[in-house]
């Protein structure tokens, strides 16, 4: 398949199953409810050392939110419900109970109920007060600059992490325009992330590793350095590849955020030095869920 | 189907208790068998189409009708269903109810809503004393649900209240909120003596700054409080006047109490 010069692989993305729950971060204005956000979601690109992949959603205007304020929705992805549990009250309790005129709440009322301010109350020091509202039950915790509110619990439902597509280009900087143009238009997808700094990894990975200690390590097949030393996957031409990763709450998601992403990075096509898009493709070591490019794009 | 309709045949000397007349108790007997049910009347019995004229069938949405003042019981541990009083109502209505709905047109007696777990009881008029209350020796107040009633209560209403809330158009009695555990309680109008007396936990929201305050209510300052929008917000569909307040109530004068009891209460004042 050839979209605007570019060759879209015959292949598929391997994507694994996650559990993940959405929170919704509000402040005073829409800046301190995305520092917290940002600080919430920092160090969360990937399961393989940050313990969870996390990434904003979106921006809430104040009506849409629970207390009227403006607000961030932020999903968080992990491999189990007690380590996304864990994670979520840790990144809670240092990134947005500390900082200045937050409120959090649940974006999730489906699946198993996790705790969000369950635990976190206890910070209050037997000053905390609990308000059950209209069936749900929320925390008041005391706090220097005056209260800080936290719904009890948010849901968790099983999701899929790791959809992914990788764009090869003539060179390193139209290969990263191609991702810019790709991550401003996932960025409108609802109820997906692509959780790597800015949207985008430069340091695709393959399973395994010749070192017994690592699970994974560098994708030397699409490493354009590599092309003459090892089994290359790439042809003269390519310089550069660059990946993006999406987690979803379904794969029908990750679907929909592949295709505006492929089609924003087609778009700019050949004459960008764009020339193919392909996938991590791990010949179903990865997990269940496969992403084919070409029936995405049809 | 129509609602299942009880129109009292005339004016009753005494009390009746009507706790019988539930969907719970009622949706699997037919109408001749709802007939022939007895009614504890007084110190008595009497078969129930001697005192009502029964009309529908749909027990579902149940209809209280004529001099309905002595009908004592009313929704009592009802889980589900809508019951309409078309007049005012008795004591102990909504007692131990635990889900679904009961609309009164009138005022009712004492011990509205005593010990209720769930559900939404709407009062067009005033209510008596004890509402949302314990029966007298229990400590376990009205644990869960809404009331709103849109005229007075009486003294002691929320007594020993557990969970839940109390929207109070009007104004209120003595001792509201007293002994509390949890809960909340929204006044609109005018406050009794004894505000909180003893309470451990839950919320007093006045709209008004009222007569007295106790001295073991600690001034904890005016402050902006999150929760006040969400709880408003719930409020929404009580057709209260408090649920279009939140610019008001946005900032309240916080005071904590009750000293002499736990003291994690709360007395919160509009403040602007």
């Amino acid at each position: 398949m050839i979209k605007n010069g570019v060759t879209i692989d015959q292949t598929f993305a391997e994507a694994f199953p996650m559990r993940a729950t959405r929170i919704i971060i509000t402040a005073h204005n829409a800046k301190w409810a995305m520092i917290a956000a940002t600080a919430m979601t920092g160090f969360a690109t990937s399961v393989i050392a940050c313990g969870c992949e996390a990434g904003i959603e979106r921006e809430m205007g104040p009506e849409e939110t629970p207390d009227g304020r403006p607000g961030v929705a932020v999903l968080l992805f992990a491999m189990g419900g007690k380590t996304l549990a864990k994670q979520l009250e840790t990144r809670a309790g240092q990134c947005v109970l500390t900082a200045p005129t937050t409120a959090l709440f649940s974006g999730l009322q489906e699946g198993d109920p996790i705790p969000l301010g369950k635990n976190l109350r206890f910070f209050g020091d037997g000053f905390q007060i609990s308000k059950k509202i209209s069936d749900r039950r929320y925390w008041r915790v005391p706090v220097m600059d005056g209260e800080f509110l936290t719904e009890e619990t948010t849901g968790m439902v099983s999701a899929v992490g790791g959809g992914n597509f990788l764009i090869l280009a003539e060179s390193q900087s139209e290969a990263l325009a191609a991702c810019e143009a790709a991550i401003e238009a996932m960025k409108k997808i609802p109820r997906v992330i692509m959780p790597f700094p800015g949207g985008v990894v430069r340091s695709g990975s393959k399973v395994g590793s010749k070192y017994k200690a690592l699970n994974a390590s560098t994708n030397d097949a699409f490493c354009p350095t590599l092309k003459g030393q090892t089994h290359s996957e790439l042809s003269p031409e390519i310089e550069s590849v660059m990946e993006i990763v999406i987690d979803g709450l379904t794969q029908e998601d990750i679907q929909k955020a592949m295709r505006v992403g492929m089609e924003a990075v087609c778009a700019l096509g050949a004459p960008a030095g764009i020339r193919r898009i392909s996938a991590g493709n791990y010949g179903g070591k990865l997990g269940p869920f496969l992403f084919h490019l070409q029936e995405i794009m049809a | 189907m129509s609602a299942l309709t009880f129109t009292l045949k005339g004016p009753l000397e005494q009390r009746l208790n009507v706790s019988s007349l539930t969907l719970d108790h009622l949706k699997d007997l037919d109408i001749a068998a709802i007939k022939t049910l007895s009614l504890p009347l007084g110190n008595r019995s009497m078969a129930l189409q001697d005192l009502f004229l029964v009309e529908g069938q749909d027990p579902s949405e149940i209809v209280f009708r004529g001099k309905t003042h002595k009908l004592d019981k009313i929704g009592q541990g009802m889980t589900s269903g809508m019951i309409r009083v078309e007049g005012d109502a008795g004591s102990y209505l909504g007692m131990h109810m635990k889900g679904g709905e009961i609309r009164v047109k009138g005022s009712i007696d004492a011990y509205g809503a005593c010990e209720m777990r769930n559900g939404l009881i709407l009062i067009e008029g005033h209510a008596g004393d004890f509402l949302g209350a314990a029966l007298p020796g229990n400590k376990k107040g009205m644990a869960g649900g809404i009331v709103h009633v849109k005229g007075n209560v009486g003294a002691r209403a929320g007594d020993h209240m557990r969970r839940g809330a109390l929207v109070i158009d009007g104004h209120a009695g003595d001792y509201l909120g007293a002994r509390m555990t949890a809960g909340t309680i929204a006044l609109l109008g005018q406050s009794g003596r004894y505000l909180g007396y003893a309470m451990g936990r839950g919320t007093l929201l006045l709209a008004k700054p009222p007569q007295e305050i106790l001295p073991t209510f600690q001034d904890c300052g005016t402050h902006t409080l999150g929760f006040i929008p969400l709880l408003l917000k719930s409020f929404e569909g009580l057709e209260s006047p408090l649920s279009g307040m939140s610019g008001r109530l946005k900032r309240v004068h916080r005071y904590a109490g009750d000293v002499s009891s736990l003291g994690k209460g709360e007395i919160l004042i509009a403040a602007g």
